[in-house]
């Protein structure tokens, strides 16, 4: 599939931003972090504006931008439309939460329940994200379980890692951020590893043959396309990625979205004010790239079975 | 909406193609582009059509294939454009309403007036029969010229898809796959018709012909004539059979 | 709102309505010429449908006649004459009026004709209006004129018109609904583009076998029951090889050979004398046979003779005679024609020849159709039922391109007579106003008396030779057309050689010219062989007098082609959807084998450009000098009307003119009669066409059916209603031969001899190709040929924003197979090398095709800039031209001379003769086709290539987008 860049950054910062909210309500209802006003007030700032950022980012790979309001319509059959709607629906209890917390700077009563609407709402809207992918039989890269296990833990990781940095910063880091991050980490790099071993080994999804509905006829072979010049499916579905290219971003990927992040975080946990500062923000930094390589791959490593028509060998 | 109609809705209008007589003319894709061009989705508009990448927007598009090993490998041409699938994903995940299948003949359309060009349709459909218009930001894709097939304006024998009525080797045919006693439903029966990439569970409503076997010989004919005279080759034998024919003008 | 938001409906126009105006014509978009019905909205073309009423195409259209539209409002259409201004080639241009253009051209054109008219070389491309460009240049008075049909398919008109008194294509068509057999040999697409397919898809119902015989296989081949990838070149010897299986079992339609061939005529055997190998001949001259009952000679035209076919008889005069039966049968029995020995040079497993011959002697004779119509033959006699063998064969420029094709159609025709099947059920089928006299009994005019100043040929420019005495050349044999037709070089060249013009002219050989007058042909590209030498002898000039060896070129093209900067005058033509035009049974009607037919094109759009139709001009500039035909007493023009009023008007003959429909001062006669001036009304109300449907009685055997015969000689086709005699032993080829053996007045020079002894063969045989004979196979071991792409029209598709997009570029085919034993893989760029030269293409491998030979599609390669396209269009920089590798002439014979390469007995183009071997490209190659020429600028008045093309935005319902037309 071609990698649009909208849909990358929309689904990374979103993704983080999600992850995010979801640490500072976990953190703020469990009391497992002090909830401080310009926490509060840095920390829910960010995340909607990553979340909202990455909407409107993704508004802008629309045809017609000015029609984007329909798209909730349709959330009964809809993946695309369901994520919207959550979408949504989840700034609602989230402002409620940060209203709370720098109002009060502590959640208690009507807070907690924000603060479980509003990590219930991000785990769903998260999960939307990741069945819209998921739900496409035309793609065996993303129809299949992992696909949405990859999306959630990725939005914890991120999420957490951010939140990791904030925490630092307004110096109330506590032993369990870390710990969280550790286990998001893990996490993380677990669905992965699972999600590219699956997609290295599943076995040919749909083969020629059965493109054509020509099986028993023997192998199948393009000779002549139906059109000179590439036309919107090939642009679009077309893309292939050179292996050794792909391996390498893959490694770039597994550094940069975990190695680098997961040791310097960790290593500078109990270090000098300056340098905690510095590790968490070079592992966020760190960590966002890793992450829009592994999602331009997500999309770059997918074969749609529309391009078996295009000389395609396998889908 | 995108829910899918019951899946039983009667009438189920498609294509059913004949990959044994197909020349691969590429005649139905370009009258497709013709006739579409001025009709429900009109207009099919061509990026750059002068220049050095061209691209436009088809409804149907023939390709060209060689199957089988070397000795008994046969080239096949294979027409493809929207077939009409009753458990139509593309029509499943779009979010605005704008992918719709008609209850009343099974036919999955793009309402260009509400659709937000977000592709989704385009990736859902395993058979790549969706085509973007860059210049109005919406998809498009084969109406099954729903613009012609009711049409009260066109003669009768006009009353059918462009592709089928201008197909010269008569390889297209257009009809109520539903209805197991319509023409295509017994062609379909008749030939084996089949239905691309089954195991996706798309249902297509549209039907392939596959090829008929091959007649090399293998067709319990003939394998040589009888020479008539001792085939030693020389000719005086051979002449000496037509001394005594005398025939009459 | 609620409702629109979560369950949306569309209002979808179910009948929209989809033309104001509906105007019926013919399509130009190839020469099948199908009806059309054009549907007019808001002014302009919404849509083109296939006239369903239409004999030829019954309501389908195929890829080009679909993308019409795109034809017409082409950005590469000429906007207004064109007169040269900078160097020739360099495509610098100033535009004039009509008035300055045709002073211009009648002037020069005046000059030639009141001094020597041969001056002017007058060739026509693919156009369809032979019929008034003949008769033009006969006006005139020059004998250089010919159409394209030089260089593309009349070996197999030749062969056919002097063997069978027809051919395939317009001449003639299988029985697609009653054959059991379909044979068809080296066909891509062919004119008949739609009935083609239509007739295949008939097959496939009927359960008929269709075997396809070509070295590639896809298209018509890949929906064949059986392709047989044969070597090119060879086929001669195949079909051959089935004769000779054939004639072993004698499975051969002896009754139908005694009744309409002349296998039965004896043959005098006199070797050394002036008429041996010519029919033994009675006083009156009529053809002897041996009657089998009486034991002597008579006349073997009587009805009620019984020929023998085999034994040496001695004549009244004493001297020996065989049967034309006997000479065939012992040729084709001998070894030389066994399926083994074809084997060899085919490829074509001997097992495999030997099995389709079964299956065709199967097919004619355990099957045969029986249509109970009675029927009368030409001696009277009644038959009860038409009995048929249903087999039909179809051939085309597979056969005919090649230096062997007129022999090789020869045998073709020869396969086809000896199993009885021409013109029965199931069989091959004459389309009228064929089948003639074989040959047609014309002369082609053009001998020094013929030509004089301001005056008219005696008569038409081309003929049928029957003999020496019918050549046009002087007393030492030399050429006396700039095409060198005619000459001994290519005796029956019945089309002239268009492919030789250019390049006689510039080596003013036989002699110079004045004017090049060119109509519809893209002779600097895609319709010449050795392009780039021919681009350089457009230009060259004389070192003496700097004046170029051409000295003018006046052209008629409708849009930015190649050849028009080769032009210093150009004449825009108009869009087939601007102009009145007809499908003349002058001409090449669109007859069917059930009646005959013609058409007519009208205007259904006025031109918003300052463009006339080519064939107005035409009678304009007669007008203008004077022409005969063309002016009244008075002098004023005869035919202020144009062209319309021409084909209504204009009489050939008395009664008969151009179109044959509704003729009479009342309309109500058909074929002749009396002009008619409600004639073109009576057409287009017809759809644009006319058509008359023989009776029951009269349409099978033609060729020797009284009711059919006694309708063509009332309608004209034909001069007597006697049988025409289907001539398989062919005796004007023998007067040949004859000369070449010292005897005649007329006789060849002695270089040519030999030439013209083995090639003028009475009886069809198989010789190899001539390339491939001159030069060492071992540098050049493989095939080359090119094939036309079903949805493109020669070089003029690629202007069309639709089909472009279809075939924008061409790679070169090859055999997967021996790809692999040379190392190349799908993909590599590599160096196609000839005998001539080299071209740079892009490889694509493949099984369906034969081992020895690579394919590509004809004419895509573009010239940069030409069309009007981006230069750095895919037409341009990988579509590549096969055309480069391709020599006009052969490499030399021992004393330096070059012959045309060309067939040695008509002179058809040898295309497909072509032998090259591909070498890989290094890996420093750009990978961008080579020969390249200078991009060529647009000329004045073309307009800016559009960015983006939205045609039909102005019936997009108004709802859904508020933009505007472009
Ligand atoms: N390598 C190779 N070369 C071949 C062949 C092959 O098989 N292989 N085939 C040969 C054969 S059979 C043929 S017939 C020739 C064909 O070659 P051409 O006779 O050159 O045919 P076109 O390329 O169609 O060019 C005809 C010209 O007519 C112009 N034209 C189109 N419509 C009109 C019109 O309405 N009016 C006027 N005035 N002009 C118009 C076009 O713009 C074009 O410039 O090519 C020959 N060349
Ligand atoms: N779409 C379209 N239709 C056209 C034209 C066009 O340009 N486009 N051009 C028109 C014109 S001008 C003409 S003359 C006709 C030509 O009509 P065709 O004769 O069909 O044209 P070609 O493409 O020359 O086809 C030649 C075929 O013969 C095969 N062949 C080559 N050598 C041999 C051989 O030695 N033996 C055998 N058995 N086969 C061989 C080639 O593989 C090819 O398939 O088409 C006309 N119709
Ligand atoms: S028009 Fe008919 S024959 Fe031609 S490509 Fe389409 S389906 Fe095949
Ligand atoms: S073919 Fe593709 S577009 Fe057409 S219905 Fe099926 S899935 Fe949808
Ligand atoms: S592109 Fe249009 S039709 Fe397709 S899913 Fe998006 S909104 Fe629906
Ligand atoms: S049915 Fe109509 S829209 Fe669909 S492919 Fe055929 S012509 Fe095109
Ligand atoms: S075959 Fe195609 S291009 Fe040729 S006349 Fe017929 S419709 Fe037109
Ligand atoms: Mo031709």
């Amino acid at each position: 599939m071609h990698p649009a860049y909208s849909v990358i950054v929309f689904t990374t910062f979103s993704g983080a931003g999600y992850g995010l909210l979801v640490c500072l309500a976990l953190f703020g209802m469990t009391g497992g972090i002090e909830a401080e006003r310009w926490l509060g007030i840095t920390g829910f700032t960010l995340a909607l504006t990553m979340i909202t950022g990455g909407l409107l980012s993704s508004a802008l790979h629309l045809g017609h931008p000015e029609r984007a309001w329909r798209a909730l319509s349709q959330w009964r059959s809809s993946w695309l439309s369901r994520e919207g709607v959550l979408a949504l629906a989840t700034y609602l209890p989230a402002l409620l939460l940060a209203t709370n917390w720098i109002v009060f700077e502590e959640i208690e009563g009507a807070g907690y329940l924000f603060a479980m609407m509003t990590i219930v709402f991000s785990v769903l809207t998260v999960i939307s994200t990741g069945m819209i992918y998921a739900s496409l039989r035309t793609i065996r890269a993303w129809f299949n379980p992992h696909t949405v296990r990859v999306y959630l833990s990725f939005s914890l990781w991120t999420g957490a890692l951010w939140f990791n940095l904030l925490a630092h910063l307004f110096g109330v880091h506590t032993p369990w951020v870390g710990v969280f991050m550790v286990v998001a980490g893990v996490l993380a790099l677990f669905f992965k590893r699972k999600y590219w071993i699956f997609i290295d080994t599943h076995p040919v999804w749909v083969p020629p043959e059965s493109a054509l509905g020509l099986e028993g006829a023997g192998p199948v072979r393009q000779i002549a396309p139906p059109n000179t010049q590439e036309n919107y499916v090939q642009k679009e579905m077309g893309y292939r990625i050179a292996r050794k290219h792909m391996y390498s971003l893959r490694r770039t990927a597994f550094f940069g979205y975990f190695l680098i992040p997961w040791g310097v975080a960790l290593l500078t946990i109990e270090s000098e004010p300056v340098l905690r500062y510095a590790g968490a923000f070079v592992a966020v930094f760190a960590g966002m790239v890793g992450a829009l390589v592994e999602r331009w791959l997500f999309f770059a490593e997918a074969k749609h079975t529309a391009n078996l028509y295009y000389g395609a060998e396998s889908s | 909406m995108t829910m899918l109609p019951p899946e039983n809705a009667g009438k189920k209008l498609g294509l059913v193609i004949d990959l044994d007589t197909c020349v691969g003319c590429h005649a139905c894709a370009v009258n497709c582009k013709e006739w579409n061009t001025g009709g429900h989705s009109a207009p099919l508009p061509d990026d750059n059509p002068f220049g050095a990448d061209a691209s436009g927007v088809w409804f149907n598009r023939v390709h060209t294939y060689e199957c089988g090993e070397d000795g008994n490998s046969r080239t096949v041409h294979f027409p493809r454009s929207c077939l009409h699938c009753e458990n139509a994903a593309c029509v499943a995940v779009c979010p605005t309403g704008a992918s719709y299948k008609r209850e009343e003949d099974g036919i999955v359309l793009v309402n260009e007036d509400i659709c937000i060009g977000c592709k989704l349709c385009s990736w859902a459909c395993p058979y790549g029969a969706r085509e973007y218009d860059y210049d109005a930001g919406v998809m498009k894709k084969c109406t099954l010229c729903i613009d012609r097939i009711y049409n009260e304006n066109l003669d009768e024998e006009d009353r059918v898809p462009a592709c089928v009525s201008t197909c010269p080797a008569n390889a297209r045919h257009f009809g109520d796959l539903g209805d197991p006693n319509s023409d295509v439903s017994r062609l379909v029966a008749e030939r084996g018709g089949v239905a691309p990439m089954e195991e996706l569970g798309y249902k297509p409503v549209n039907r392939y012909l596959p090829p008929r076997p091959r007649r090399a010989g293998d067709d319990g004919g003939p394998q040589a004539l009888q020479p008539v005279s001792p085939p030693d080759g020389s000719a005086a034998d051979g002449l000496f059979r037509w001394i005594d024919r005398i025939l009459s003008r | 709102m609620y409702e629109d938001f979560f369950d949306p409906k569309e209002n979808v126009e179910l009948s929209p309505d989809v033309a104001d105006e509906i105007r019926d014509t013919t399509c130009y978009m190839c020469a099948c010429r199908c009806g059309i019905r054009v549907h007019l909205k808001d002014g302009a073309i919404r849509y083109i449908q296939g006239n369903r009423k239409h004999p030829v195409n019954k309501g389908v259209l195929c890829a080009k006649g679909s993308a019409g539209i795109m034809n017409h409002y082409s950005p590469a259409r000429l906007a207004k004459p064109l007169k040269r201004v900078g160097e020739r080639g360099k495509g610098e241009f100033e535009e004039i009026e009509w008035d300055e253009a045709l002073d211009m051209a009648s002037g020069w054109l005046r000059d030639i004709r009141a001094t020597d008219p041969k001056k002017l070389a007058f060739f026509t491309g693919r156009d369809q209006s032979q019929a008034l460009t003949g008769w033009w240049a006969g006006q005139f008075g020059t004998p250089n004129y010919a159409a394209h049909g030089g260089f593309c398919s009349v070996n197999m008109a030749a062969a056919g018109l002097y063997t069978i008194g027809g051919s395939f294509w317009e001449f003639g068509e299988p029985d697609w609904e009653l054959s059991r057999y379909f044979l068809m040999f080296g066909v891509a697409e062919d004119h008949d583009s739609n009935p083609i397919k239509t007739g295949l898809a008939t097959l496939k119902e009927t359960g008929a076998k269709f075997v396809s015989v070509n070295p590639v296989r896809t298209g018509y081949s890949a929906i064949a029951d059986e392709w047989i990838g044969i070597r090119p070149g060879t086929d001669g010897k195949f079909i051959l090889a089935l004769v000779h299986e054939l004639l072993r079992a004698d499975r051969i339609d002896l009754d139908y050979l005694v009744r309409y061939t002349n296998l039965p005529w004896l043959v005098i055997q006199q070797p050394g004398a002036d008429d041996d190998g010519m029919f033994a001949r009675g006083e009156d001259g009529e053809p002897l046979c041996w009657d089998g009952p009486t034991g002597q000679a008579a006349d073997a035209r009587l009805a009620g003779v019984s020929p023998a076919l085999i034994g040496e008889r001695t004549l009244p005069d004493g001297r020996t005679a065989v049967t034309a039966f006997e000479l065939m049968a012992r040729r084709y029995l001998d070894a030389s024609c066994s399926p083994d020995a074809a084997a060899r040079e085919t490829g074509i497993p001997a097992a495999t020849i030997r099995r389709i011959a079964a299956e065709l002697a199967d097919a004619a004779f355990e099957q045969e159709v029986v249509i109970d119509q009675p029927w009368t033959d030409w001696a009277g006699r009644q038959h009860e039922k038409m009995i048929g063998r249903p087999v039909a064969m179809h051939a085309m420029r597979g056969i005919s391109a090649h230096s062997n094709g007129f022999q090789t159609c020869r045998a073709l025709h020869l396969l086809q007579v000896l199993l009885g099947s021409i013109d029965c059920p199931g069989g091959f089928r004459y389309k009228p106003p064929f089948p003639k006299v074989a040959p047609p009994p014309l002369k082609p005019a053009g001998r020094p008396g013929d030509v004089r100043p301001d005056t008219p040929m005696a008569g038409p420019p081309l003929g049928f030779p029957t003999g020496p005495e019918d050549l046009l050349v002087d007393e030492d044999g030399k050429a006396l057309r700039i095409d060198k037709a005619f000459s001994w070089e290519n005796p029956l060249s019945v089309h002239g050689l268009m492919h030789m013009v250019i390049t006689n002219a510039h080596n003013r050989d036989p002699y110079p010219i004045d004017v090049l007058f060119l109509y519809m042909a893209n002779m600097s590209w895609n319709s010449s062989m050795n392009t780039g030498g021919v681009i350089d002898m457009l230009t060259a000039t004389d070192e003496a007098t700097g004046e170029y060896r051409i000295p003018k070129i006046i052209y008629s093209d409708a849009y930015f082609s190649e050849m028009t900067a080769y032009a210093d005058l150009i004449l825009p033509d108009t869009t087939y959807l601007e102009r009145w035009d007809c499908i003349s049974m002058l001409d090449r009607p669109i007859s069917s084998a059930d009646g005959a037919a013609d058409a007519i094109r009208q205007p259904v759009l006025p031109p918003d450009r300052d463009v006339r139709p080519f064939q107005d001009v035409l009678i304009d500039l007669g007008a203008r000098i004077g022409l005969p035909g063309l002016t009244k007493e008075d002098g004023n023009p005869r035919y202020p009307g144009g062209y319309a009023d021409y084909m209504v008007n204009h009489e050939r003959a008395p009664g008969i003119g151009m179109l044959a429909g509704w003729r009479g001062k009342d309309g109500t006669g058909h074929g002749a009669g009396a002009a008619n001036p409600d004639q073109l009304a009576r057409y287009v109300e017809n759809g644009s066409f006319w058509k008359q449907e023989l009776a029951p009685e009269q349409r099978y055997f033609k060729h020797a059916n009284r009711d059919y015969l006694e309708y063509a000689a009332s309608a004209g086709f034909i001069g007597a209603p006697e049988q025409i005699v289907l001539q398989l032993y062919s005796e004007p080829l023998q007067r040949f031969r004859l000369a070449a053996r010292g005897h005649g007045r007329m006789q060849p020079p002695d270089a040519e001899r030999q030439r013209i002894e083995t090639y003028f063969d009475p009886l069809p045989f198989w010789y190899p190709p001539f390339e491939g004979d001159a030069i060492d196979t071992s540098q050049y071991p493989l095939h080359a040929v090119t094939q036309r792409p079903m949805a493109m029209y020669h070089s003029w598709g690629s202007q069309n924003a639709w089909l472009r997009q279809i075939h924008g570029t061409n790679p070169v085919y090859m055999n997967r197979t021996e790809a692999t034993r040379l190392n190349l893989e799908e993909g590599d760029w590599i160096w196609i090398v000839s005998h001539h030269g080299r071209v740079k293409a892009p490889l694509v491998l493949m099984d369906g095709v034969n081992v020895h030979t690579v394919w590509t599609w004809n004419g895509i390669g573009k010239r940069a800039g030409a069309w009007n396209l981006d230069p750095a269009s895919p037409e341009a920089k990988t579509g590549f031209l096969l055309n480069h590798v391709i020599s006009e002439l052969l490499p030399p014979r021992e004393d330096g001379y070059r012959y045309s390469n060309s067939d040695p007995v008509t002179g058809q183009a040898a295309w497909y003769d072509l032998r090259i071997r591909i070498e890989k490209c290094a890996e420093d190659e750009l990978p961008e086709t080579s020969p390249q020429f200078d991009t060529l600028p647009p000329p004045p008045g073309l307009p800016e290539r559009p960015g983006i093309l939205r045609y039909g935005l102005m019936y997009a319902r108004r709802s859904r987008s508020g933009r505007d037309a472009p």
